[in-house]
């Protein structure tokens, strides 16, 4: 048992050392390595060799078991307060976790494959891939990803102990956490990558593989609420059991989707069956072997909180429903191609417009419900009470969204909807942070001191908010014009003056640049000059499209260049897009959330308190 | 030399950036907009997952001229994507029609709702007639690790 401990953080450094091998060849371009040969080139920026290991299917599988065994020394590390057996049947499912996907390495996807004879230099990365926005957004998906599998170890010995108490609910959280912060990340970058990469300023595309990163989100966001109340109220325990286990789940799936390319998509950088087989069977046996351990000793799992139907715990629980079926829309949508094709002969798509329709109702009932669950008391609750301090924040969420749909000239249900949930989302947030303070003198000094975990929960729910309200309004009012313009020429877009400048031919590191100079102004007054580009990557022989944008609190300006016309002019296009940043400020405000949440008190000491061992009487009471 | 290096760069670029050309956008604001309306909700057949309207293959550039075409000769909306899926079959609908096993697909997100909600009152019901159980107690080392934590 005492083995557990020492093997994980064997298991993390000598898969350290062998990621840092990888890592070494790619930034010294050692084109003897196959994988550098076909995803690098001596001409490229050293962030990009480095970010390069990850950018191709073999390393990111190494990335990934690098998180899986980091993942498990940190249990070892900071686990020192867990039962003993507890923490070594922890350790021993993550480690068997690692050792499935170790298989999965040597066995179809070997990093170190060797060149026959080396070639004189590399074929680089695929361009789209040399950006900041994508080089880091796959290690924080699988930061979140990998980070799931913790709560699914956590869950297995649990199940194993037959204990399920207010203490595992407290070690399980800070994981699930940590995912969840790390999945959001890392699905904000992709969003904004897409958004100003992909050249019409798209932030989310209902893609398979953004479903994939996208399903364990939702799941792991059901998870942490529900694991709050195992860890303050000792009820909904098999549900939250549960809940970790399919979380995990839906990681493997997620990565079964990417690696595979059964769901072919932009991400699909590795299609190959054998892969994907490999993948479906590893998730198969961890999926049914935590889903039987769990049918078998569910029932030893008893809950203990006593709860009336208006209380805070039964909020948590309709919030649970909400994020779980929201999570099986996307899920079924997904597959559904598949589905119908084997089963039905029936070929067909499910796209963005399914999906927005089928899962928008989803998130507009949690808005709604959110700011008068997280304000009831636990156990017993008064909503008319409860509701009260609310009223006014309401009223006034109301009036916004009255405003947005006097203002607007469509006539978009979506945009004044959007408006009224933040609204009442955000200031549901401030009402219940105050509402926290007490009363009489000083409530700002006690607004400071407030626990980080009702900061941290108020900044997100507030972060939620003002996402949807990016969404709604870009949805809602966003404002395109396609048009031929020549050098010199004027045109106008929602109240805004362009002006191209000129257009040069640009040469960069790595790629042959067509660059425009667009001037942007409002009434006279000039705000900003664009450049946006058309580069052309000669070694893997790929164009890519550079938007520029003029990047404001209220609105961005998104002009692309596009080709050159007959008549001598330039195809332009510009969008004019309302509270773009608000999507990705809202994603910001839910991590930083997570991350206040995460370093509560509660945690801290848990963590701590192994530093300081038992040197009882020794430490002098506060 | 400036126009030679444009040219050059003009040979290499062989795929056309950006969807919709100027050279496509009709007259009638009105007509266009029903126009990008209904090629939004058609996807690119050689594309991964795009519609036409975000596609710059050329076929997506085909099927939207051949949208445009059709709604300029008079078609309503839903002859025109009827127009479409004649000729390229029910896969080019991103949002799938709700007919035949598709139901599926349409009802399982009420369904799972309904069934979660049962599940979900089901518990709330049994919880709030529940009897408080007894409080657990503490092993001795329990409480030992207890009073260390306490005493931060």
């Amino acid at each position: 048992m005492a083995v557990a401990a020492p093997a994980a953080n064997v298991q993390f450094l000598l898969t350290a050392a062998s990621f840092a091998a990888l890592t070494y060849a790619f930034v010294m371009s050692d084109f003897s390595v196959r994988l550098v040969t076909i995803n690098s080139h001596s001409d490229k920026p050293l962030l990009y060799k480095i970010t390069g290991v990850w950018g191709n299917h073999e390393g990111s599988m190494l990335l990934w078991v690098l998180i899986v065994t980091l993942f498990g020394a940190f249990a070892a590390w900071f686990g020192g307060n867990l039962p003993p057996t507890l923490r070594a049947r922890v350790l021993s499912v993550q480690a068997m976790v690692g050792v499935a996907f170790f298989a999965f390495i040597l066995f179809t996807s070997n990093p170190f494959l060797r060149m026959q004879v080396a070639p004189f230099d590399g074929q680089d990365l695929n361009p789209l891939l040399q950006d900041p926005g994508l080089a880091f957004h796959p290690p924080f998906l699988y930061l979140g990803y990998v980070g799931l599998s913790m709560t699914f170890s956590f869950a297995v010995a649990a199940l194993i102990e037959g204990r399920v108490d207010a203490a595992w609910g407290r070690w399980v959280r800070p994981y699930t956490l940590a995912a969840w912060i790390f999945l959001t990340i890392g699905i904000g970058l992709g969003s904004w990558w897409a958004y100003y990469e992909l050249g019409w300023g798209g932030f989310w595309f209902w893609d398979p593989v953004e479903n994939a990163s996208f399903m364990p989100w939702l799941i792991a966001a059901a998870l942490l609420h529900s694991a709050i109340v195992v860890e303050k109220r000792e009820s909904m325990k098999s549900w939250t059991i549960l809940l970790a286990i399919i979380a995990f789940g839906f990681s493997m799936i997620g990565a079964f989707i990417t690696r595979s390319g059964v769901l072919t998509s932009v991400h699909a950088f590795a299609t190959d069956p054998e892969r994907g087989m490999f993948l479906l069977m590893i998730t198969a046996v961890f999926m049914l072997g935590g889903l039987t351990l769990f049918a078998a000793r569910a029932n030893v799992l008893q809950a203990k909180g006593v709860f009336s139907v208006v209380s805070r715990e039964s909020f948590l629980v309709a919030n649970n429903v909400l994020l779980a079926v929201a999570a099986f829309v996307v899920f079924v949508g997904t597959i559904w191609p598949l589905v119908s094709e084997m089963l039905f002969d029936r070929k067909l798509s499910v796209g963005a417009p399914f999906f927005n329709m089928a899962f928008t109702p989803f998130m507009v009932v949690l808005g709604l419900i959110l700011p008068v669950g997280a304000m009831l008391p636990w156990k017993r609750g008064n909503l008319g009470k409860t509701i009260r301090p609310l009223r006014t924040v309401f009223v006034l969420s109301v009036a916004v969204g009255v405003l947005a749909w006097a203002m607007q000239t469509g006539r978009s249900g979506l945009g004044p909807v959007g408006l009224f949930l933040a609204a009442w989302l955000v200031s549901g947030a401030a009402v219940d942070l105050w509402s926290r303070t007490g009363r009489g003198e000083n409530r700002f000094g006690r607004l400071a001191r407030l626990p980080r975990a009702d900061w941290g929960k108020a900044v997100a729910h507030a972060g939620f908010g003002i996402t949807i309200a990016g969404v709604a309004a870009m949805m809602a009012w966003e404002t395109e014009d396609i048009r031929v313009v020549q050098e010199g020429e004027t045109f106008e877009l929602s109240g805004f003056t362009l002006v191209l400048e000129d257009v040069q031919q640009v040469q960069g590191p790595n790629y042959a640049s067509t660059m425009a100079q667009v001037s942007l102004s409002r009434d006279g007054r000039e705000i900003a000059t664009l450049y946006p580009e058309k580069r052309f990557y000669p070694v893997a022989r790929m164009p890519t499209t550079e938007a520029a944008l003029d990047i404001g609190f209220w609105r961005d300006v998104y002009v692309v260049i596009g080709d050159p016309q007959s008549n001598g002019g330039w195809a332009v296009r510009t969008y004019y897009k309302p509270l773009a940043n608000w999507i990705w400020g809202g994603s910001i405000l839910m991590a930083l959330g997570g991350a206040l949440s995460l370093t509560d008190r509660r945690y801290r000491i848990a963590a701590g308190a192994r530093k300081t061992p038992t040197v009882a009487g020794g430490v002098p009471a506060e | 030399m400036k126009r030679l290096i444009l040219s050059l760069v003009l040979c290499l670029l062989w795929a056309p950036v950006g969807a919709v050309q100027p050279d496509e956008v009709l007259d009638d604001p009105r007509l266009e907009e029903r126009a990008r309306e209904i090629s939004g909700g058609l996807r690119c057949l050689v594309c991964r997952n795009e519609s036409i309207d975000d596609s710059n293959a050329e076929l997506a550039r085909d099927m939207r001229l051949l949208v445009r075409e059709r709604l300029l000769a008079g078609d309503s909306d839903d002859e025109v994507i009827q127009f479409i899926v004649d000729r390229y079959g029910e896969y080019v609908l991103l949002q799938p029609k709700a007919t035949g096993a598709n139901l599926v697909l349409w009802l399982a997100g009420p369904l799972m709702l309904l069934v979660g909600a049962g599940i979900g009152w089901s518990y709330l019901r049994r919880r709030s007639q529940a009897e408080e159980a007894p409080k657990d107690v503490l092993s001795q080392q329990e409480a030992d690790r207890l009073r260390e934590i306490m005493k931060d």
